[in-house]
Protein backbone atom coordinates (compact mmCIF):
# COMPACT_ATOMS: atom_id res chain seq x y z
CA UNK A 1 0.00 0.00 0.00
CA UNK A 2 2.97 2.02 0.52
CA UNK A 3 4.38 1.53 -2.53
CA UNK A 4 1.42 2.48 -4.18
CA UNK A 5 1.24 5.77 -2.90
CA UNK A 6 4.72 6.79 -3.18
CA UNK A 7 4.56 5.35 -7.15
CA UNK A 8 1.40 7.53 -7.44
CA UNK A 9 3.54 10.84 -5.62
CA UNK A 10 6.71 10.18 -7.78
CA UNK A 11 5.13 10.48 -11.13
CA UNK A 12 2.74 12.92 -10.27
CA UNK A 13 5.45 14.97 -8.92
CA UNK A 14 7.06 16.58 -11.61
CA UNK A 15 4.02 17.26 -13.84
CA UNK A 16 2.38 18.95 -10.75
CA UNK A 17 5.67 21.28 -9.71
CA UNK A 18 6.35 22.60 -13.08
CA UNK A 19 2.73 23.59 -13.57
CA UNK A 20 2.39 25.15 -9.93
CA UNK A 21 5.65 27.19 -10.49
CA UNK A 22 5.16 28.01 -14.07
CA UNK A 23 1.42 28.04 -14.61
CA UNK A 24 -0.57 28.72 -11.54
CA UNK A 25 2.22 31.43 -10.10
CA UNK A 26 2.42 33.63 -12.69
CA UNK A 27 -0.93 33.28 -13.63
CA UNK A 28 -2.04 34.53 -10.15
CA UNK A 29 0.82 36.87 -10.57
CA UNK A 30 -0.75 38.46 -13.38
CA UNK A 31 -4.00 38.97 -11.60
CA UNK A 32 -2.31 40.79 -9.06
CA UNK A 33 -0.69 42.88 -11.47
CA UNK A 34 -4.16 43.87 -12.98
CA UNK A 35 -4.42 46.18 -9.64
CA UNK A 36 -0.81 48.06 -9.93
CA UNK A 37 1.00 50.04 -11.86
CA UNK A 38 3.04 48.11 -13.60
CA UNK A 39 5.17 49.31 -16.39
CA UNK A 40 8.47 47.52 -18.33
CA UNK A 41 10.61 50.65 -17.59
CA UNK A 42 10.06 50.94 -14.41
CA UNK A 43 9.90 47.73 -12.90
CA UNK A 44 10.64 49.16 -9.06
CA UNK A 45 8.00 51.32 -9.01
CA UNK A 46 4.64 49.09 -8.88
CA UNK A 47 2.41 50.63 -6.20
CA UNK A 48 -1.17 49.07 -6.13
CA UNK A 49 -3.98 51.17 -8.02
CA UNK A 50 -6.90 49.65 -6.89
CA UNK A 51 -9.19 49.47 -9.97
CA UNK A 52 -7.02 52.32 -12.09
CA UNK A 53 -6.20 50.05 -14.53
CA UNK A 54 -9.88 48.74 -15.29
CA UNK A 55 -11.36 52.49 -14.81
CA UNK A 56 -8.41 53.17 -17.62
CA UNK A 57 -9.64 50.05 -20.04
CA UNK A 58 -13.09 50.71 -20.08
CA UNK A 59 -12.56 54.80 -20.63
CA UNK A 60 -10.25 53.62 -23.80
CA UNK A 61 -12.40 53.38 -27.03
CA UNK A 62 -9.67 51.21 -28.67
CA UNK A 63 -10.70 48.90 -25.93
CA UNK A 64 -14.12 48.98 -26.05
CA UNK A 65 -13.88 48.40 -29.94
CA UNK A 66 -11.60 45.52 -29.16
CA UNK A 67 -14.72 44.00 -26.87
CA UNK A 68 -17.19 44.14 -29.33
CA UNK A 69 -14.62 43.04 -31.87
CA UNK A 70 -14.12 40.28 -29.76
CA UNK A 71 -17.90 39.73 -30.32
CA UNK A 72 -17.71 39.67 -33.88
CA UNK A 73 -14.53 37.56 -34.08
CA UNK A 74 -15.99 34.63 -32.06
CA UNK A 75 -19.49 33.96 -33.02
CA UNK A 76 -19.18 34.91 -36.87
CA UNK A 77 -16.22 32.61 -37.08
CA UNK A 78 -17.72 30.33 -34.78
CA UNK A 79 -20.95 30.37 -36.67
CA UNK A 80 -19.25 30.05 -39.73
CA UNK A 81 -17.20 27.05 -38.47
CA UNK A 82 -19.49 25.31 -37.16
CA UNK A 83 -22.07 25.20 -39.89
CA UNK A 84 -19.19 24.43 -42.96
CA UNK A 85 -17.94 21.68 -40.18
CA UNK A 86 -20.85 19.89 -39.45
CA UNK A 87 -21.51 19.79 -43.37
CA UNK A 88 -18.17 18.03 -44.27
CA UNK A 89 -18.47 15.55 -41.43
CA UNK A 90 -21.97 14.76 -42.73
CA UNK A 91 -20.81 14.29 -46.14
CA UNK A 92 -17.73 12.30 -45.10
CA UNK A 93 -20.03 10.20 -42.82
CA UNK A 94 -20.31 7.36 -45.58
CA UNK A 95 -17.26 5.59 -46.67
CA UNK A 96 -15.74 6.21 -50.42
CA UNK A 97 -12.70 5.62 -52.38
CA UNK A 98 -9.87 7.80 -50.92
CA UNK A 99 -12.17 9.54 -47.81
CA UNK A 100 -8.75 8.80 -45.95
CA UNK A 101 -6.38 10.59 -48.40
CA UNK A 102 -9.09 13.13 -48.44
CA UNK A 103 -9.42 13.82 -44.97
CA UNK A 104 -5.81 14.43 -44.39
CA UNK A 105 -5.54 16.77 -46.59
CA UNK A 106 -8.52 18.91 -46.02
CA UNK A 107 -7.76 18.79 -42.37
CA UNK A 108 -4.15 20.54 -42.77
CA UNK A 109 -4.92 23.73 -41.86
CA UNK A 110 -4.45 22.13 -37.65
CA UNK A 111 -0.75 21.48 -38.57
CA UNK A 112 -0.14 25.92 -39.58
CA UNK A 113 0.82 27.90 -36.92
CA UNK A 114 -2.15 30.59 -36.75
CA UNK A 115 0.28 33.41 -37.03
CA UNK A 116 1.75 31.73 -40.62
CA UNK A 117 -2.08 31.25 -41.24
CA UNK A 118 -2.36 35.31 -41.03
CA UNK A 119 1.04 35.75 -42.97
CA UNK A 120 -0.53 33.76 -46.12
CA UNK A 121 -3.78 35.14 -45.70
CA UNK A 122 -2.27 38.52 -46.08
CA UNK A 123 -1.17 37.76 -48.93
CA UNK A 124 -3.72 36.35 -50.26
CA UNK A 125 -5.77 39.70 -49.31
CA UNK A 126 -3.04 41.86 -50.76
CA UNK A 127 -4.85 44.94 -52.31
CA UNK A 128 -2.61 44.91 -55.57
CA UNK A 129 -1.49 41.45 -55.90
CA UNK A 130 -3.73 39.22 -53.91
CA UNK A 131 -6.06 36.46 -56.17
CA UNK A 132 -9.02 37.47 -54.03
CA UNK A 133 -8.84 41.05 -55.52
CA UNK A 134 -8.37 39.84 -58.93
CA UNK A 135 -10.63 36.71 -58.96
CA UNK A 136 -13.35 39.32 -58.06
CA UNK A 137 -12.62 41.61 -60.40
CA UNK A 138 -12.58 39.17 -62.96
CA UNK A 139 -15.81 37.62 -62.24
CA UNK A 140 -16.97 41.45 -62.71
CA UNK A 141 -17.97 41.22 -59.20
CA UNK A 142 -16.19 44.54 -58.06
CA UNK A 143 -14.99 47.19 -60.47
CA UNK A 144 -12.50 48.46 -58.14
CA UNK A 145 -9.64 46.62 -55.88
CA UNK A 146 -10.56 46.38 -52.35
CA UNK A 147 -7.92 47.03 -49.40
CA UNK A 148 -9.78 44.07 -47.43
CA UNK A 149 -6.91 44.93 -44.85
CA UNK A 150 -6.28 48.47 -45.10
CA UNK A 151 -9.81 49.41 -45.05
CA UNK A 152 -11.80 49.50 -41.94
CA UNK A 153 -14.82 48.46 -42.92
CA UNK A 154 -13.00 44.93 -44.74
CA UNK A 155 -9.95 43.83 -42.58
CA UNK A 156 -12.26 42.62 -39.36
CA UNK A 157 -14.64 40.48 -42.40
CA UNK A 158 -10.97 39.37 -43.53
CA UNK A 159 -9.30 38.27 -40.74
CA UNK A 160 -12.65 36.31 -39.57
CA UNK A 161 -12.29 34.46 -43.11
CA UNK A 162 -8.77 33.40 -42.23
CA UNK A 163 -10.41 32.36 -38.91
CA UNK A 164 -12.88 30.22 -40.05
CA UNK A 165 -10.53 28.94 -42.82
CA UNK A 166 -8.47 27.50 -40.08
CA UNK A 167 -11.15 26.22 -38.12
CA UNK A 168 -13.28 24.30 -40.63
CA UNK A 169 -11.22 21.21 -39.76
CA UNK A 170 -11.59 21.22 -35.77
CA UNK A 171 -15.37 20.27 -36.43
CA UNK A 172 -15.35 18.19 -39.16
CA UNK A 173 -13.37 15.94 -37.16
CA UNK A 174 -14.92 16.19 -33.79
CA UNK A 175 -18.46 15.81 -35.28
CA UNK A 176 -17.19 13.19 -37.92
CA UNK A 177 -16.41 11.14 -34.75
CA UNK A 178 -19.72 11.77 -32.67
CA UNK A 179 -21.83 11.00 -36.08
CA UNK A 180 -19.89 7.86 -36.54
CA UNK A 181 -21.02 6.87 -33.20
CA UNK A 182 -24.82 6.90 -33.47
CA UNK A 183 -25.90 3.63 -33.53
CA UNK A 184 -27.01 2.01 -37.18
CA UNK A 185 -30.26 0.68 -35.72
CA UNK A 186 -31.80 4.20 -34.70
CA UNK A 187 -31.48 5.20 -38.77
CA UNK A 188 -33.22 2.07 -39.31
CA UNK A 189 -36.22 2.40 -36.73
CA UNK A 190 -36.76 5.61 -38.34
CA UNK A 191 -36.57 4.72 -42.01
CA UNK A 192 -39.16 2.40 -40.88
CA UNK A 193 -41.42 5.13 -39.35
CA UNK A 194 -41.32 6.77 -42.74
CA UNK A 195 -38.77 9.88 -41.11
CA UNK A 196 -36.79 11.32 -44.25
CA UNK A 197 -33.52 12.78 -44.62
CA UNK A 198 -33.60 15.98 -43.28
CA UNK A 199 -36.24 14.54 -40.49
CA UNK A 200 -33.89 12.41 -39.58
CA UNK A 201 -31.02 14.63 -39.37
CA UNK A 202 -33.32 16.82 -37.04
CA UNK A 203 -34.61 13.77 -35.03
CA UNK A 204 -32.09 10.99 -34.84
CA UNK A 205 -28.59 12.77 -35.64
CA UNK A 206 -28.87 16.19 -33.66
CA UNK A 207 -30.06 14.93 -30.48
CA UNK A 208 -27.82 11.63 -30.67
CA UNK A 209 -24.62 13.98 -30.85
CA UNK A 210 -25.70 16.79 -28.93
CA UNK A 211 -22.93 16.41 -26.11
CA UNK A 212 -20.71 16.51 -28.79
CA UNK A 213 -21.81 19.96 -30.23
CA UNK A 214 -22.32 21.37 -27.02
CA UNK A 215 -18.45 20.81 -25.72
CA UNK A 216 -17.03 21.47 -28.94
CA UNK A 217 -18.72 24.52 -29.15
CA UNK A 218 -18.20 26.09 -26.20
CA UNK A 219 -14.41 24.44 -26.23
CA UNK A 220 -14.19 26.50 -29.33
CA UNK A 221 -15.48 29.81 -28.28
CA UNK A 222 -13.54 29.99 -25.61
CA UNK A 223 -9.82 29.05 -27.48
CA UNK A 224 -11.39 31.71 -30.53
CA UNK A 225 -11.71 33.98 -27.40
CA UNK A 226 -8.15 34.03 -26.29
CA UNK A 227 -6.17 33.34 -29.51
CA UNK A 228 -4.84 36.27 -30.60
CA UNK A 229 -2.15 35.10 -33.70
CA UNK A 230 -3.67 35.19 -36.79
CA UNK A 231 -4.99 38.72 -36.26
CA UNK A 232 -1.54 39.27 -35.34
CA UNK A 233 -0.15 38.15 -38.08
CA UNK A 234 -2.52 39.25 -40.70
CA UNK A 235 -2.89 42.89 -39.25
CA UNK A 236 -1.27 43.18 -36.10
CA UNK A 237 -4.75 45.08 -35.24
CA UNK A 238 -4.74 47.32 -38.01
CA UNK A 239 -5.39 49.55 -39.80
CA UNK A 240 -5.67 52.11 -36.63
CA UNK A 241 -6.96 49.45 -34.41
CA UNK A 242 -9.88 48.39 -36.11
CA UNK A 243 -9.09 44.38 -36.04
CA UNK A 244 -7.77 44.32 -32.34
CA UNK A 245 -9.87 41.48 -29.94
CA UNK A 246 -9.22 41.27 -26.60
CA UNK A 247 -6.96 39.18 -26.82
CA UNK A 248 -4.83 40.66 -29.47
CA UNK A 249 -5.16 44.11 -27.57
CA UNK A 250 -3.86 42.48 -24.63
CA UNK A 251 -1.08 41.24 -26.39
CA UNK A 252 -0.23 44.90 -27.78
CA UNK A 253 -0.08 46.21 -24.56
CA UNK A 254 2.67 43.58 -23.24
CA UNK A 255 4.93 43.43 -26.60
CA UNK A 256 4.54 47.21 -27.45
CA UNK A 257 3.69 49.26 -24.94
CA UNK A 258 5.59 47.56 -22.02
CA UNK A 259 2.03 48.45 -19.34
CA UNK A 260 2.06 45.50 -17.85
CA UNK A 261 -0.91 46.53 -15.29
CA UNK A 262 -3.15 47.30 -18.11
CA UNK A 263 -2.56 43.94 -20.23
CA UNK A 264 -3.40 42.41 -16.60
CA UNK A 265 -6.13 44.21 -16.51
CA UNK A 266 -7.83 43.16 -19.84
CA UNK A 267 -6.87 40.03 -19.04
CA UNK A 268 -8.72 39.61 -15.85
CA UNK A 269 -11.91 41.61 -17.64
CA UNK A 270 -11.28 38.72 -20.34
CA UNK A 271 -11.28 35.77 -17.35
CA UNK A 272 -14.56 37.08 -15.84
CA UNK A 273 -17.00 36.85 -19.89
CA UNK A 274 -15.14 33.53 -19.64
CA UNK A 275 -17.01 32.41 -16.56
CA UNK A 276 -19.81 34.33 -17.23
CA UNK A 277 -20.27 33.00 -20.94
CA UNK A 278 -19.49 29.20 -19.64
CA UNK A 279 -22.01 29.80 -17.27
CA UNK A 280 -24.65 31.16 -18.99
CA UNK A 281 -24.21 28.77 -21.98
CA UNK A 282 -24.06 25.84 -19.88
CA UNK A 283 -27.04 26.91 -18.30
CA UNK A 284 -29.11 27.51 -21.23
CA UNK A 285 -27.67 24.27 -23.31
CA UNK A 286 -29.02 22.45 -19.80
CA UNK A 287 -26.04 20.23 -20.21
CA UNK A 288 -24.34 18.43 -17.10
CA UNK A 289 -22.38 16.23 -19.22
CA UNK A 290 -20.21 19.01 -19.94
CA UNK A 291 -16.42 19.09 -18.43
CA UNK A 292 -16.72 15.74 -17.02
CA UNK A 293 -13.18 14.72 -17.37
CA UNK B 1 -31.68 9.11 -60.89
CA UNK B 2 -32.13 11.26 -58.02
CA UNK B 3 -29.43 9.48 -56.17
CA UNK B 4 -27.17 10.14 -59.17
CA UNK B 5 -27.35 13.64 -59.01
CA UNK B 6 -27.25 13.81 -55.07
CA UNK B 7 -23.93 11.67 -55.29
CA UNK B 8 -22.81 14.19 -58.25
CA UNK B 9 -23.41 17.32 -55.73
CA UNK B 10 -21.66 15.85 -52.88
CA UNK B 11 -18.84 15.79 -55.14
CA UNK B 12 -18.86 18.94 -56.42
CA UNK B 13 -19.39 20.32 -52.83
CA UNK B 14 -16.18 18.44 -51.46
CA UNK B 15 -14.22 19.19 -55.08
CA UNK B 16 -14.48 23.02 -53.73
CA UNK B 17 -13.77 22.56 -50.32
CA UNK B 18 -11.08 20.86 -51.27
CA UNK B 19 -10.07 23.92 -53.40
CA UNK B 20 -10.52 26.20 -51.02
CA UNK B 21 -8.47 24.46 -48.25
CA UNK B 22 -5.30 23.90 -51.06
CA UNK B 23 -5.31 27.41 -52.26
CA UNK B 24 -3.56 29.46 -49.54
CA UNK B 25 -0.88 26.31 -49.80
CA UNK B 26 -0.60 26.60 -53.40
CA UNK B 27 -0.49 30.21 -53.78
CA UNK B 28 2.24 30.86 -51.17
CA UNK B 29 4.49 28.30 -53.13
CA UNK B 30 4.34 29.13 -55.97
CA UNK B 31 4.86 32.60 -55.07
CA UNK B 32 8.04 31.25 -53.54
CA UNK B 33 8.85 29.62 -56.83
CA UNK B 34 8.02 32.62 -59.17
CA UNK B 35 11.11 35.37 -59.82
CA UNK B 36 11.15 38.95 -57.94
CA UNK B 37 9.00 40.32 -61.27
CA UNK B 38 6.68 37.56 -61.85
CA UNK B 39 5.22 38.03 -58.19
CA UNK B 40 4.52 41.87 -58.67
CA UNK B 41 3.65 41.35 -62.64
CA UNK B 42 0.10 41.90 -63.70
CA UNK B 43 -1.82 39.79 -64.76
CA UNK B 44 -1.21 37.58 -61.73
CA UNK B 45 -0.02 34.28 -63.00
CA UNK B 46 -2.19 31.46 -61.61
CA UNK B 47 0.21 28.70 -63.19
CA UNK B 48 3.76 30.20 -62.95
CA UNK B 49 5.82 30.96 -66.03
CA UNK B 50 8.97 30.48 -64.68
CA UNK B 51 10.38 28.67 -61.64
CA UNK B 52 13.43 29.50 -59.89
CA UNK B 53 14.63 28.64 -56.51
CA UNK B 54 16.12 32.43 -56.41
CA UNK B 55 13.99 33.22 -52.94
CA UNK B 56 14.86 30.10 -51.44
CA UNK B 57 18.69 30.98 -52.14
CA UNK B 58 18.23 34.37 -50.86
CA UNK B 59 16.51 33.48 -47.79
CA UNK B 60 19.74 31.63 -46.74
CA UNK B 61 21.97 34.70 -47.65
CA UNK B 62 19.59 37.74 -46.08
CA UNK B 63 19.21 35.82 -42.70
CA UNK B 64 20.26 32.74 -40.77
CA UNK B 65 17.26 30.86 -42.13
CA UNK B 66 19.66 27.70 -41.62
CA UNK B 67 20.21 28.41 -37.89
CA UNK B 68 16.90 29.26 -36.96
CA UNK B 69 15.42 26.10 -38.00
CA UNK B 70 18.30 24.29 -35.93
CA UNK B 71 17.16 26.60 -33.41
CA UNK B 72 13.58 25.56 -33.55
CA UNK B 73 14.13 21.77 -34.17
CA UNK B 74 16.48 21.66 -30.84
CA UNK B 75 13.85 23.29 -28.79
CA UNK B 76 11.07 21.47 -30.31
CA UNK B 77 12.28 18.21 -29.88
CA UNK B 78 14.09 18.56 -26.56
CA UNK B 79 10.82 19.96 -24.76
CA UNK B 80 8.47 17.36 -26.69
CA UNK B 81 10.75 14.49 -25.62
CA UNK B 82 10.59 16.02 -21.84
CA UNK B 83 7.11 16.53 -22.08
CA UNK B 84 6.51 13.18 -22.86
CA UNK B 85 8.14 11.45 -19.82
CA UNK B 86 6.60 13.47 -18.02
CA UNK B 87 3.21 13.32 -18.68
CA UNK B 88 3.45 9.26 -19.35
CA UNK B 89 4.28 9.17 -15.81
CA UNK B 90 1.00 11.49 -14.94
CA UNK B 91 -0.94 10.11 -17.07
CA UNK B 92 -1.05 6.83 -15.95
CA UNK B 93 -1.33 7.31 -12.98
CA UNK B 94 -4.26 9.16 -13.59
CA UNK B 95 -6.06 6.50 -15.58
CA UNK B 96 -5.31 3.83 -13.21
CA UNK B 97 -5.74 4.92 -9.48
CA UNK B 98 -8.11 7.42 -7.93
CA UNK B 99 -6.37 9.25 -4.86
CA UNK B 100 -7.70 12.31 -2.78
CA UNK B 101 -6.93 15.56 -5.25
CA UNK B 102 -7.73 13.17 -8.13
CA UNK B 103 -10.42 14.83 -9.60
CA UNK B 104 -9.31 18.70 -8.49
CA UNK B 105 -5.94 18.08 -10.65
CA UNK B 106 -8.09 17.12 -13.67
CA UNK B 107 -10.31 19.80 -13.41
CA UNK B 108 -6.78 22.33 -13.08
CA UNK B 109 -5.52 20.60 -15.86
CA UNK B 110 -8.29 21.31 -17.78
CA UNK B 111 -9.07 24.54 -16.44
CA UNK B 112 -5.04 25.95 -17.76
CA UNK B 113 -6.77 24.73 -21.60
CA UNK B 114 -9.63 27.65 -21.01
CA UNK B 115 -8.23 30.30 -19.29
CA UNK B 116 -6.44 33.10 -21.27
CA UNK B 117 -2.51 32.21 -20.97
CA UNK B 118 -1.23 35.51 -22.02
CA UNK B 119 -2.06 36.97 -18.63
CA UNK B 120 1.29 34.64 -17.50
CA UNK B 121 3.40 36.68 -20.15
CA UNK B 122 4.57 39.45 -18.41
CA UNK B 123 5.26 37.57 -14.88
CA UNK B 124 6.65 34.86 -16.55
CA UNK B 125 8.94 37.65 -18.34
CA UNK B 126 10.04 38.83 -15.21
CA UNK B 127 10.69 35.27 -14.05
CA UNK B 128 12.68 34.60 -16.82
CA UNK B 129 15.24 37.35 -16.09
CA UNK B 130 15.17 37.13 -12.78
CA UNK B 131 16.62 33.33 -13.59
CA UNK B 132 19.04 35.34 -16.04
CA UNK B 133 17.41 32.60 -18.62
CA UNK B 134 16.64 35.68 -21.34
CA UNK B 135 18.12 34.97 -24.75
CA UNK B 136 18.78 31.21 -23.39
CA UNK B 137 17.24 28.38 -25.34
CA UNK B 138 16.36 26.64 -21.70
CA UNK B 139 13.74 29.35 -21.02
CA UNK B 140 12.08 27.73 -24.56
CA UNK B 141 12.53 24.55 -23.23
CA UNK B 142 11.38 24.61 -19.88
CA UNK B 143 7.95 26.92 -21.04
CA UNK B 144 6.82 24.85 -23.63
CA UNK B 145 7.42 21.71 -21.52
CA UNK B 146 5.03 23.37 -18.95
CA UNK B 147 2.89 24.56 -21.16
CA UNK B 148 2.29 21.32 -22.98
CA UNK B 149 2.27 19.00 -19.71
CA UNK B 150 -1.80 19.30 -18.87
CA UNK B 151 -2.74 18.85 -22.42
CA UNK B 152 -0.47 16.07 -22.82
CA UNK B 153 -1.47 14.21 -19.65
CA UNK B 154 -5.01 14.53 -20.49
CA UNK B 155 -4.38 13.02 -23.87
CA UNK B 156 -2.29 10.12 -22.72
CA UNK B 157 -5.02 9.12 -19.82
CA UNK B 158 -7.12 8.74 -22.55
CA UNK B 159 -5.31 6.62 -24.14
CA UNK B 160 -3.99 4.40 -21.12
CA UNK B 161 -7.55 3.88 -20.40
CA UNK B 162 -8.25 2.17 -23.58
CA UNK B 163 -5.93 -0.62 -22.43
CA UNK B 164 -7.24 -3.09 -19.66
CA UNK B 165 -5.03 -2.77 -16.51
CA UNK B 166 -5.54 -6.58 -16.44
CA UNK B 167 -2.20 -6.21 -18.74
CA UNK B 168 -0.02 -5.40 -16.37
CA UNK B 169 -1.24 -6.70 -13.06
CA UNK B 170 -0.77 -10.35 -15.30
CA UNK B 171 2.85 -8.93 -15.50
CA UNK B 172 3.30 -7.84 -12.15
CA UNK B 173 1.66 -11.60 -10.65
CA UNK B 174 4.36 -12.62 -12.95
CA UNK B 175 6.94 -10.51 -10.56
CA UNK B 176 6.89 -7.13 -12.58
CA UNK B 177 7.31 -4.08 -10.62
CA UNK B 178 4.72 -1.64 -11.82
CA UNK B 179 7.06 0.66 -13.27
CA UNK B 180 8.96 -2.14 -15.24
CA UNK B 181 5.63 -3.50 -16.58
CA UNK B 182 4.39 0.33 -17.41
CA UNK B 183 7.80 0.18 -19.65
CA UNK B 184 8.09 -3.15 -21.06
CA UNK B 185 4.28 -4.26 -21.12
CA UNK B 186 2.08 -1.10 -21.89
CA UNK B 187 4.25 1.33 -23.75
CA UNK B 188 4.58 -0.65 -26.51
CA UNK B 189 0.94 -1.22 -26.81
CA UNK B 190 0.38 2.48 -26.01
CA UNK B 191 2.76 3.65 -28.86
CA UNK B 192 -0.02 5.27 -31.42
CA UNK B 193 -1.37 7.10 -28.68
CA UNK B 194 2.61 8.18 -27.04
CA UNK B 195 3.82 8.67 -31.14
CA UNK B 196 0.51 11.00 -31.96
CA UNK B 197 0.76 13.03 -28.54
CA UNK B 198 4.82 13.72 -29.42
CA UNK B 199 3.79 14.86 -32.89
CA UNK B 200 0.99 17.37 -31.14
CA UNK B 201 3.66 18.26 -28.75
CA UNK B 202 6.20 18.64 -31.58
CA UNK B 203 3.92 20.80 -33.91
CA UNK B 204 2.68 23.31 -30.71
CA UNK B 205 6.40 24.13 -30.22
CA UNK B 206 7.23 24.30 -33.64
CA UNK B 207 4.84 26.74 -34.13
CA UNK B 208 4.95 28.62 -30.95
CA UNK B 209 5.62 32.74 -31.11
CA UNK B 210 4.79 34.97 -28.51
CA UNK B 211 6.87 33.08 -25.53
CA UNK B 212 9.65 32.86 -28.28
CA UNK B 213 9.74 36.89 -28.89
CA UNK B 214 9.17 37.41 -24.99
CA UNK B 215 12.21 35.37 -24.51
CA UNK B 216 14.95 35.26 -27.28
CA UNK B 217 16.45 38.43 -28.94
CA UNK B 218 19.48 37.29 -29.70
CA UNK B 219 19.80 36.63 -33.51
CA UNK B 220 21.64 33.26 -33.35
CA UNK B 221 19.35 32.19 -30.82
CA UNK B 222 15.91 32.70 -32.47
CA UNK B 223 13.71 30.01 -33.10
CA UNK B 224 11.50 30.26 -36.88
CA UNK B 225 9.06 32.12 -35.99
CA UNK B 226 10.91 34.93 -34.34
CA UNK B 227 12.78 35.18 -36.95
CA UNK B 228 9.74 35.38 -39.36
CA UNK B 229 8.05 37.57 -37.00
CA UNK B 230 11.49 40.08 -37.64
CA UNK B 231 11.36 39.92 -41.45
CA UNK B 232 7.90 41.42 -41.84
CA UNK B 233 9.39 44.26 -39.72
CA UNK B 234 12.63 44.09 -41.70
CA UNK B 235 11.64 43.10 -45.11
CA UNK B 236 7.70 43.80 -45.15
CA UNK B 237 7.11 43.55 -49.30
CA UNK B 238 10.30 40.75 -49.96
CA UNK B 239 6.73 38.56 -50.69
CA UNK B 240 9.55 36.24 -52.40
CA UNK B 241 12.02 35.58 -49.71
CA UNK B 242 8.77 35.95 -47.32
CA UNK B 243 6.99 32.93 -48.92
CA UNK B 244 9.93 30.82 -49.16
CA UNK B 245 10.41 30.99 -45.43
CA UNK B 246 6.56 30.35 -44.67
CA UNK B 247 6.76 26.97 -47.15
CA UNK B 248 10.49 25.63 -45.08
CA UNK B 249 8.30 26.27 -41.83
CA UNK B 250 5.44 24.65 -42.60
CA UNK B 251 7.30 21.88 -44.58
CA UNK B 252 7.82 19.91 -41.15
CA UNK B 253 4.76 19.88 -39.62
CA UNK B 254 2.49 19.17 -42.26
CA UNK B 255 4.26 16.22 -43.16
CA UNK B 256 4.76 14.90 -39.45
CA UNK B 257 0.66 15.62 -39.74
CA UNK B 258 -0.24 14.17 -42.43
CA UNK B 259 1.86 11.05 -41.41
CA UNK B 260 0.32 10.74 -37.53
CA UNK B 261 -3.04 12.44 -39.03
CA UNK B 262 -5.22 9.19 -38.27
CA UNK B 263 -3.59 9.39 -34.62
CA UNK B 264 -3.70 11.92 -33.89
CA UNK B 265 -7.86 12.64 -34.84
CA UNK B 266 -8.53 9.30 -32.54
CA UNK B 267 -6.59 10.75 -29.67
CA UNK B 268 -8.48 13.75 -29.89
CA UNK B 269 -11.83 12.88 -30.85
CA UNK B 270 -12.59 10.21 -27.93
CA UNK B 271 -12.63 13.30 -25.26
CA UNK B 272 -15.44 14.40 -27.13
CA UNK B 273 -16.92 10.89 -27.54
CA UNK B 274 -17.58 10.50 -23.89
CA UNK B 275 -19.02 13.94 -23.79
Amino acid sequence: MNNRKLFIVLSLVPALLLVLVFTCYPFFKGIVMAFQEYKLFDLNNVPFVGFDNFKAAFDDPKFMHALTNSAYWVFVSLFFQFVIGFALALLLKKPFRGRGIYQGFVFYSWALSGFLIGMIWKWIFNSQMGPVNDILMRLGIIDERIGFLSDPKWAMVSVIVANVWYGIAFFAIMLLAALQSVPGELYEAADMDGAGTVRQLFSVTLPYIMPTVITTTLLRAIWIFNDPTIIYGMTNGGPAGSTHVLSSFMLDKIIYAGDYGAASAVGVIMIGILLLYTIFYLSVTRSEKVGDF
Amino acid sequence: MKRFTLIGLKGIVLALYFIVMAFPLYWITITSLKPQKDIFSVPLQYWPKTLTLDNYVNIFKISKFHVYFANSLIVAITAAVIVMIIAILGAYVMARFTFRGHRQIMLAFFATQMLPGFISLAPLYLMMSDMQLINNRFSLVLMYTVTLIPFSTIMLRGFFQRIPSSLEEAAMIDGCSRFTALLRIIMPVMLPGIASTFIFAFVQNWNELFLAVMFIDSEPLKTLPVAMNSFILKFDVNWGAMSAGTVLSVIPTVLLFAIAQKFIVSGLTQGAEKG
